[in-house]
């Protein structure tokens, strides 16, 4: 065992991590929150429709 | 008191300073573009130099390149992640006064390196001239970008981080990273230091911090542009969520790594150089992942790109992005390397990136965000923004063509013997080939430049406030 093992493990621990972050994206527990989260950008029209005119009042 | 009480219960956002951001993008936009359109014509006619030291291409050169990535691009990425980051958290930044500092001191920075760079105070690093007290500014303003960006985060009202501030925040991090040790130096008096690094360790720095200047400053912040504005101009959410994320974390997890590819057959060692070039091929991936999850937002909704150019601005922009992220890669094959270092090869894959990518998708992202900045239903005229499409379209086609033939021939022409092992061409028969595309090049860069003043035009009569159009909150509703 020397360094060069370890760079070749970590290949290894790298395609490893890769694998699961896909299982954990793509499991369908998950399909929920994520469907939510994709909504966000759509999700906060009053407060954005408040600072409009507050902005316009002010300046 | 009941003022405090009714800002509580009805919480505004701060677009003071997204505003403030938003229009020094186009200002410095103008400003970075114009120099780069004189340097270009200097390449063409260099009597344009006019013998002085302060307009050399020497000292222009790196003004352009600090003023178009880190004053327009930086303007663009402060104002919609502030954006960004607030409204999809559903909260106020959590500092104004903080933000406001963000502002000014980046002005600073930029005004400062205006004035230094062609008095020819530089630290000779590429992406990273500036002097020391210069950089100390910089860490300072970005150390505060950081605070604000994440503070807000931390006290957001929505459960889940949206993913566009993954981008953002991996941007902020990585570049406060690598600019502070790429920067770390020894001052020798107010105006001169030397690097703490030297020999191939200095290429080494260098070149991790200019590859991932360009993989965080000129790709992920631009990505988090691309999670909010396409989906919102589409208005559709994302293509697929699960794939940003994998999206995410491929592209941080390898970006780091590809910095070698610019030292190909260069001092260090070969395994590196080998790993670069490896890193770079795989980056390919993560990259397309990208560009296809922005595309796809737009299934179903294909028809919107008929009648609404500031989605063109965005979709084309992800088709320079796949562009560039595939001509990367290839370039980075050391084979093909040997054909395209040095040549204007990579000034055509630089500026169809910057031109391509970050100038277009910062542009669409600024038209759908003016006119909510400034409480306008919509910008002043549409067709001034289809007309500002295709002239960057076109300046950019043309930058980038003649660019390639350039730099195809000057590689083909610099590598060429004779049967007896002398060189068939001198230096200067490959320069004096390269004339044409040159001048076609400062075609190409004029009409992107022009482009620019239309906006500038655009914005000036949307921001005008005449009273007729000046509309009472509810009219502006649509805008958003
Ligand atoms: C009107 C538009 C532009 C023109 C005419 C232009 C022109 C030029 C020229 C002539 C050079 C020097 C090339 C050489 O040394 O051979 C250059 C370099 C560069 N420009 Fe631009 N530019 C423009 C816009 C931009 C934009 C918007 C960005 C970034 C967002 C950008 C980023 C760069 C970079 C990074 C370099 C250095 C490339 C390298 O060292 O390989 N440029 N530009
Ligand atoms: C997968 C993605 C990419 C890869 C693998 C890649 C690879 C490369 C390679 C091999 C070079 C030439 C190095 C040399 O011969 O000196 C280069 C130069 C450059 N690329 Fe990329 N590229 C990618 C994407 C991008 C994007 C999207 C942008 C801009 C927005 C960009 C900006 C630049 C700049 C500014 C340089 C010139 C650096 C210099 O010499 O000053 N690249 N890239």
């Amino acid at each position: 065992m020397d360094i060069n093992d370890l760079r070749g493990l970590s290949t290894l621990f790298l395609m490893i991590s890769f694998i699961g972050l896909c299982i954990w994206a793509y499991s369908g527990k998950r399909r929920k929150t994520f469907d939510e989260a994709a909504q966000l950008p759509f999700a906060d029209e009053e407060m954005n429709q408040r600072t409009m005119r507050e902005d316009v009042r002010n300046d | 008191m009941t003022e405090l009480n009714s800002a509580l219960e009805h919480p505004t956002y701060n677009y003071k300073v997204v505003r403030q951001f938003a229009v020094m993008t186009v200002v410095w936009g103008i400003v970075g573009m114009l120099v780069g359109v004189w340097i270009a014509a200097q390449l063409a006619w260099p009597a344009l130099n006019f013998d002085l030291p302060w307009t050399s291409f020497g000292r222009l050169r790196p003004l352009h390149t600090n003023a178009v990535i880190f004053a327009f691009g930086g303007s663009a990425l402060f104002a919609t992640s502030y954006y960004v980051v607030q409204r999809t958290c559903q909260v106020r930044l959590i500092s104004d006064k903080l933000a406001a500092f963000t502002f000014w001191g980046w002005q600073a920075v930029i005004v400062l390196a205006a004035i230094t760079l062609p008095l020819g105070y530089t630290s000779s690093k590429e992406y990273a001239e500036l002097e020391w007290p210069i950089d100390i500014l910089i860490a300072v303003v970005w150390v505060s970008y950081a605070i604000v960006f994440f503070g807000t985060i931390a006290r957001r009202n929505t459960s889940h981080i949206y993913v566009a501030n993954w981008f953002y925040g991996g941007f902020i991090l990585t570049v406060a990273v690598l600019h502070i040790l790429n920067s770390l130096a020894v001052p020798v008096d107010m105006t001169k230091s030397y690097s703490i690094y030297a020999g191939t360790v200095d290429a080494m720095m260098q070149w991790w911090y200019g590859h991932n200047a360009v993989g965080f400053f000129l790709t992920a912040g631009f990505l988090g542009m691309m999670y909010y504005f396409v989906p919102k101009q589409a208005e559709r959410p994302v293509y697929s969520y699960r794939l940003s994320i994998v999206h995410f974390w491929a592209l941080i997890a390898v970006y780091i790594w590809a910095g070698p590819h610019h030292l190909h057959y260069t001092a260090l060692p070969d395994w590196a150089q080998s790993l670069g070039m490896v890193m770079s091929i795989i980056l390919l991936a993560p990259s397309w992942g990208g560009m296809i999850n922005g595309m796809m937002t737009l299934s179903g909704a294909w028809h919107k790109l008929r009648t609404d150019p500031i989605l063109r601005f965005l979709v084309v922009s992800l088709s320079f992005y796949g562009m560039s992220t595939f001509e990367g890669p290839m370039m980075s094959i050391k084979t093909v390397n040997a054909l395209s270092h040095y040549t204007d090869w990579t000034i055509g894959h630089v500026h169809s990136g910057a031109l391509g990518w970050v100038a277009m998708i910062s542009i669409g992202s600024t038209y759908h965000l003016i006119p909510i900045l400034f409480g306008k239903e919509k910008m002043y005229s549409i067709d001034l923004i289809n007309v500002h499409f295709w002239m960057s379209t076109i300046g950019t086609v043309l930058y980038i063509a003649s660019m390639w033939v350039n730099g195809i021939m000057q590689g083909l022409m610099w590598r060429a013997y004779n049967q007896d092992g002398t060189l068939t061409y001198t230096f200067v028969e490959s320069v004096v080939a390269s004339h044409p595309g040159y001048i076609v090049r400062v075609a190409g860069g004029a009409i992107f430049f022009a482009g620019m003043l239309v906006m500038a035009y655009n914005l000036y009569m949307t921001a005008r406030r005449d009273a007729s159009e000046d509309q009472p909150a509810s009219a502006a509703a649509t805008a958003a």
